[in-house]
C-alpha cells in the first residue's frame, strides 16, 4: 500500500478540500484524517455509518496519594514541567502539564506516586464494504498529538483490505510533532500552498522539513488568483528549488457552499472542480512516476 | 491584560485578527505563539530585534562509565534512547528532556549537554512591542521556546495580544495559560464551527472568558454563527468576506493602517473586548 500525504504548513489552505476530492476521485480504499486536534474529514466523507470507536491512551500521568506523601517536595525539585504544584505542605499534579516522563514516581522515597493511565483522545475506524477511514479525536487539554497520528496510521495498516493500492492521508497544519509523525512512511507528500506572504513562508518551511526527513514532494497552490504575482513567486521557488509543480486551483465560492452541504469540491460542477480534476492527474501522473 | 487569539482550525484570520488589534490599541505587545509557522513579523515587520537562542537538556552518555546496565533505556517513557551494541544510544528529537535517565543512571555515566531548538526574539514595530520565536525544522516542539517567549514578556503590563498556533494540542494550550480572555476565530464553513466547537470545549476545561470573532462573513448561513447563536456564546464582531482585505493580507498589509472603513472595525472590537475583560474582571 502506498501512501500520499497532504500537508500545508500554513492552515486553512485547503488541505482537507483537495484530500477529500482525491478520495473520491481514485476511488480509495483506505484514508485517514491525521489533523488528530482539529479534524474536519469525517464532515464530509460520511457515508461509511458509524465507526468503531476505542480509547487511545496516551502515557500514563502522575497522582500523588496525599495520606502517603510526607512532602519532601522531591517531585517539584525534579519535575521538568512545572506539574507539581505545592499545596498546604504537600503537592498535586497538573494533570494539563505532566507529560507522563514518571521521574517524579521513580524519585519519590516513600512511593507516594503512582503513575495512572489517562485517555487522550479516541481513535475512529470506518469501514464499509470497499473501503476504510481512520480517524482520531484528541481530548481537549491532554495536548500529546504526535502518539496519536502514530495510532491513526497504524489503524489504516491493520485495517485495510489486502488489494489496497493507495492510501490518501488528510495532514495537519504546522512542522511539529503531528506533522513530522504523520511523514513517517510516506510515499510522496502533496504540498497545498497559498499565494500570500504567510502562505509562501509557511510552505518553506514545510518544505525544509520534508527534506529533512527525506520525503518525496509535490507542490500545488490553491486560491492562486487571488494573488499572480505570489503564485508566480511559489512557481519560482520550485523551480529553484526543483520542486514537482502539480497544478493550481482558483478561489472558488462554489467550492465552500459544497463543503458547507457535506460534498467535496469535485460534486458541484465549478471552476475549482475541473481544477482539481486536472491537479489530480498532474497528481497521479507524479505520484506514479517516483 | 493578556488577550489570547485562537481557532482551532487553521487559516481562519487568527493572525490578521490579532495584528490590527494590536496596531489599533497603539500601546501593545504582540507575541507570535505560532513558532513552528510564525507569520506576524510578516505584517508588523520589526526592526531592532534582539535574539535569544532557545536550548533544552539532553542527555550525553559517558561511555567510559557507563557499563549498559539499561536503567536508563528502560526508564525512558518516550523511547528516546535505543540500547545498541549494549550501549544507550540517544534519539536527541523524541528526547522531552525530563533528566529521568541522568538522575537514575546507577554509574553516573549520564551527563546533560545544551541542543538549540530555535529561538525567540524582541523588537519594535512602531509603537508595538514585538515578541516572537522560531523553532528549528526537524524539531517536535516548540513548547521551550514559547516557554522563554512569556519570560521576556512578563514585563508587560498594557495589553498583550498572544497570536495562538491552529488546533487545540500542547502548544495552544500552553499559550492560554495565563490569558485573561481568549478570542476564537471562526470562518463561515461546517469545518470552521466544528473547529470552533473544540476550541470552545478546550476554553471551557481552562475557565476562561472567552467571546468569538466571526471572519469572512457573507450573506449566506455562518455554521459558526449558527454554533455560537445555540450555546449562547458572545459574538465580539464580524469581519466581512471582502476581496480587497484579502489581497492587501495577502502582501503582508496591515488592513487596519490601509483602510479607514477597517481602522473604525477594529477600534469597535477593540473596545467590546476590553468591556468583556472588563466585565469577567468583575464576576
Amino acid at each position: 500500500m502506498r501512501q500520499l500525504l497532504i500537508l500545508s504548513g500554513k492552515g486553512g489552505t485547503g488541505k482537507t478540500t483537495i484530500a477529500s476530492a482525491f478520495i473520491k476521485l481514485v476511488k480509495a480504499k483506505a484514508f485517514a484524517d491525521c489533523d488528530v486536534d482539529a479534524p474536519n474529514l469525517h464532515l464530509i466523507m460520511n457515508q461509511l455509518g458509524e465507526p468503531k470507536r476505542s480509547d487511545y491512551y496516551g502515557l500514563p500521568k502522575a497522582a500523588i496519594d496525599e495520606n502517603s506523601c510526607i512532602g519532601c517536595g522531591s517531585c517539584f525539585e525534579n519535575c521538568r514541567f512545572e506539574a507539581i504544584v505545592a499545596k498546604g505542605g504537600k503537592y498535586e499534579v497538573d494533570h494539563f502539564a505532566c507529560e507522563g516522563c514518571s521521574v517524579c514516581e521513580a524519585l519519590c522515597q516513600v512511593k507516594a506516586i503512582s503513575m495512572v493511565p489517562a485517555i487522550a483522545g479516541e481513535l475512529m475506524l470506518y469501514k464499509d464494504a470497499e473501503s476504510i477511514f481512520s480517524t482520531a479525536q484528541l481530548k481537549m487539554g491532554s495536548g500529546t498529538s504526535g502518539m496519536l497520528v502514530t495510532s491513526v496510521k497504524n489503524q489504516i495498516k491493520d485495517a485495510a483490505y489486502p488489494d489496497t493500492e493507495l492510501a490518501i492521508i488528510d495532514g495537519s497544519p504546522g512542522i511539529g510533532c503531528p506533522v513530522i509523525a504523520s511523514m513517517s512512511g510516506v510515499d510522496m507528500v502533496l504540498i497545498v500552498a497559498e499565494p500570500s506572504v504567510s502562505g509562501i513562508s509557511d510552505m518553506e518551511r514545510i518544505v525544509k522539513t520534508a527534506r529533512q526527513f527525506g520525503v518525496k514532494m509535490a507542490v500545488c497552490v490553491n486560491k492562486y488568483d487571488t494573488n499572480l504575482a505570489n503564485t508566480k513567486k511559489i512557481e519560482e521557488y520550485c523551480r529553484k528549488e526543483k520542486l514537482l509543480f502539480a497544478g493550481v486551483v482558483p478561489f472558488d465560492t462554489t467550492a465552500g457552499k459544497a463543503i458547507n452541504a457535506g460534498l467535496s469540491v469535485i460534486d458541484v460542477k465549478c471552476p475549482a472542480q475541473e481544477a482539481v480534476l486536472e491537479l489530480f492527474d498532474a497528481t497521479m501522473k507524479l505520484f506514479r512516476a517516483i | 491584560m493578556k488577550i489570547a487569539v485562537l481557532s482551532g482550525k487553521g487559516g481562519t484570520g487568527k493572525t490578521l485578527v490579532s495584528v490590527n488589534l494590536a496596531v489599533t490599541a497603539v500601546d501593545a505587545a504582540y507575541v507570535d505563539c505560532d513558532v513552528e509557522e510564525p507569520n506576524g513579523h510578516l505584517f508588523l515587520k520589526p526592526q531592532e530585534l534582539e535574539t535569544t537562542q532557545v536550548m533544552v537538556p539532553v542527555p550525553e552518555v559517558n561511555e567510559t562509565l557507563c557499563n549498559g546496565c539499561r536503567v536508563c533505556v528502560d526508564f525512558c517513557k518516550f523511547n528516546a534512547l535505543a540500547f545498541i551494541k549494549n550501549k544507550p544510544v540517544l534519539f536527541p528529537e523524541v528526547c522531552h528532556s525530563c533528566g529521568g535517565c541522568v538522575k537514575l543512571c546507577p554509574q553516573k555515566a549520564m551527563t546533560e549537554k545544551a541542543k538549540e531548538v530555535g529561538y525567540a526574539e524582541k523588537g519594535l514595530s512602531g509603537s508595538i512591542r514585538f515578541y516572537g520565536g522560531t523553532m528549528k525544522t526537524g524539531e517536535t516542539s516548540g513548547v521551550p521556546i514559547l516557554r522563554e517567549l512569556f519570560q521576556m514578556t512578563k514585563e508587560e503590563e498594557e495589553l498583550s495580544i498572544f497570536d495562538c498556533p491552529p488546533g487545540s494540542a500542547c502548544m495552544v494550550m500552553e499559550s492560554i495559560k495565563d490569558a485573561d480572555y481568549c478570542i476564537l476565530v471562526a470562518e463561515p464553513t461546517i469545518f470552521g464551527s466544528h473547529n470552533l466547537s473544540l476550541v470552545h470545549e478546550l476554553v471551557k476545561v481552562f475557565k476562561k472568558p472567552f467571546g468569538v470573532v466571526l471572519n469572512k462573513c457573507t450573506e449566506v448561513e455562518n455554521p459558526s454563527e449558527t454554533f455560537c447563536l445555540e450555546h449562547d456564546i458572545t459574538i465580539l464582531g464580524k469581519i466581512p468576506f471582502d476581496y480587497k482585505l484579502g489581497a492587501l493580507n495577502s502582501e503582508g498589509l496591515i488592513v487596519a493602517e490601509e483602510l479607514p472603513e477597517y481602522r473604525d472595525l477594529f477600534t469597535r472590537l477593540l473596545g467590546r473586548i476590553k468591556d468583556e475583560v472588563t466585565l469577567c474582571g468583575n464576576c
